[in-house]
């Protein structure tokens, strides 16, 4: 491990059932990494991101955090390291329709034990901070696509993760609102220095990252399957 | 894409002499082919002769006489109907990425088109970064934006034809081994 890589994949074999999805991905991400993961639909890209995200366990291989393994760690570890380390944000950002953007933003640090008025100011600066202050009191009903979806990056960032994992952030937004949620989103993650795995299949989507992996098949492009059952039906084509 | 017309919507825009018609150019149409100072006065003549541009005035500074020019009426008019005037959408289009995969896999396999797929993808996905960097400067005005969505949506049509190829490509290869 290299001082600065935050996250780190070392042959990650996944299957579902006879079918499998990862067949022996490596990867490591460095502090502050914008990275995107690419790949067709079906290729694993997603297998992968709840993998490294410690939402699903591998059935080989190893994902570490800090230098700590988290394939192994317990539930209820790995739930802790999503709460305090982690943010996890999805095509539909899963704002909770009954409370109001604040309270949506504010959530993940009132789960965490975190006083409810400092929780409050909290999330009113990150709302500022994604352009979105003034939807402060506006339950998500009342919003646009965009801004609901800001509202979740916001709450993704909240707790200041060291990691925050996007799977398709804008496949649900029009070009302009996706390229606004984006713009945001890595400029707001720069600034924190907080690393960034943003998975998509769209190569738009994957210039506003630093760099990129491509899945296919369940490998990385252009690198073989590790030996193994579960393996056995990827092949790169090379 | 014609010259003529970019300096005349140029002109259109504020009378301006030669070397400052070649400046302008390249700071409107950033994502454009630089356009070499001989063109710019060669046209110039020729819509000259046209009757679509004239000289205004002729500005003495240090170095030799620069005739200014401005768009004539008829220049306007002409103008006016190109900017609405429909393009004719291609008809061959055919380039040289295409070109290299259908000769690849006609004398040279599978594997030689697809690693330079995969070569090729990275190099236009990184000039597809450059464009969203000047995309997402807090500075860049609508132009340049407008001008950037323009290349990084044709890079990406290219990008998109990569990376089908590219399955093709494997489904082809596997084909050929059973």
């Amino acid at each position: 491990m290299t001082a600065s890589e935050v996250l780190a994949a070392r042959q990650i074999v996944k299957s579902y059932g006879n079918s499998p999805a990862l067949s022996g991905v490596s990867l490591s991400a460095a502090r502050g990494d914008v990275l995107a993961i690419t790949g067709p639909s079906g290729s694993g890209k997603s297998t992968l991101l709840l993998c490294l995200a410690g939402i699903l366990r591998p059935d080989a291989g190893e994902v570490c955090f800090a230098g700590q393994r988290i394939d192994t760690a317990s539930e209820s570890a790995r739930s802790a390291l999503r709460r305090r380390e982690f943010g996890v944000l999805f095509q539909f950002g899963q704002v909770v329709p009954e409370l109001t953007a604040q309270e949506n933003v504010a959530l993940p640090l009132l789960l965490s034990g975190v006083r409810r008025r400092e929780a409050m100011t909290a999330a009113r600066s990150w709302l500022d901070r994604f352009g979105v202050a003034d939807l402060g009191d506006q339950r998500p009903p009342q919003m646009s696509g965009g801004q609901a979806q800001r509202v979740a990056v916001a709450r993704a960032m909240v707790t200041e993760p060291e990691v925050l994992f996007a799977d398709e952030p804008t496949g649900a937004l029009d070009t302009l609102a996706g390229e606004q949620v984006l713009g945001q989103l890595t400029r707001v993650a720069r600034e924190a220095g907080t690393t960034v795995l943003l998975v998509t299949h769209d190569a738009q989507v994957a210039a506003y990252a630093d760099r990129e992996i491509v899945i296919r098949d369940g490998l990385v492009d252009g690198t073989a399957a590790v030996p193994g059952p579960s393996a056995g039906q990827h092949r790169a084509y090379t | 894409m014609s010259v003529g017309f970019a300096l005349l919507g140029l002109l259109a825009e504020g009378q301006r002499h030669g070397y400052d018609l070649k400046q302008q150019y390249q700071r409107r149409f950033p994502a454009a082919k630089p356009v070499a100072a001989a063109q710019i006065y060669a046209t110039l003549d020729r819509l000259f002769r046209d009757g679509l541009v004239a000289p205004a005035v002729t500005e003495r500074v240090a170095g030799p006489d620069r005739i200014v020019f401005a768009v004539t009426d008829p220049g306007r008019t002409e103008l006016d109907r190109w900017l609405s005037e429909v393009e004719t959408p291609a008809e061959y289009v055919a380039n040289v990425l295409a070109m290299k995969v259908t000769l690849a896999l006609l004398v040279a396999g599978e594997s030689v088109a697809a690693d330079f797929l995969r070569r090729q993808r990275k190099a236009h996905l990184e000039r597809m970064r450059e464009y969203t960097r000047v995309k997402t400067d807090p500075h860049a005005d609508v132009l340049r934006v407008v001008a950037a969505d323009y290349a990084i949506n044709h890079l990406d049509a290219d990008l998109r034809w990569i990376d089908t190829t590219l399955q093709r490509v494997a489904h082809l290869a596997k084909e050929l081994r059973q």
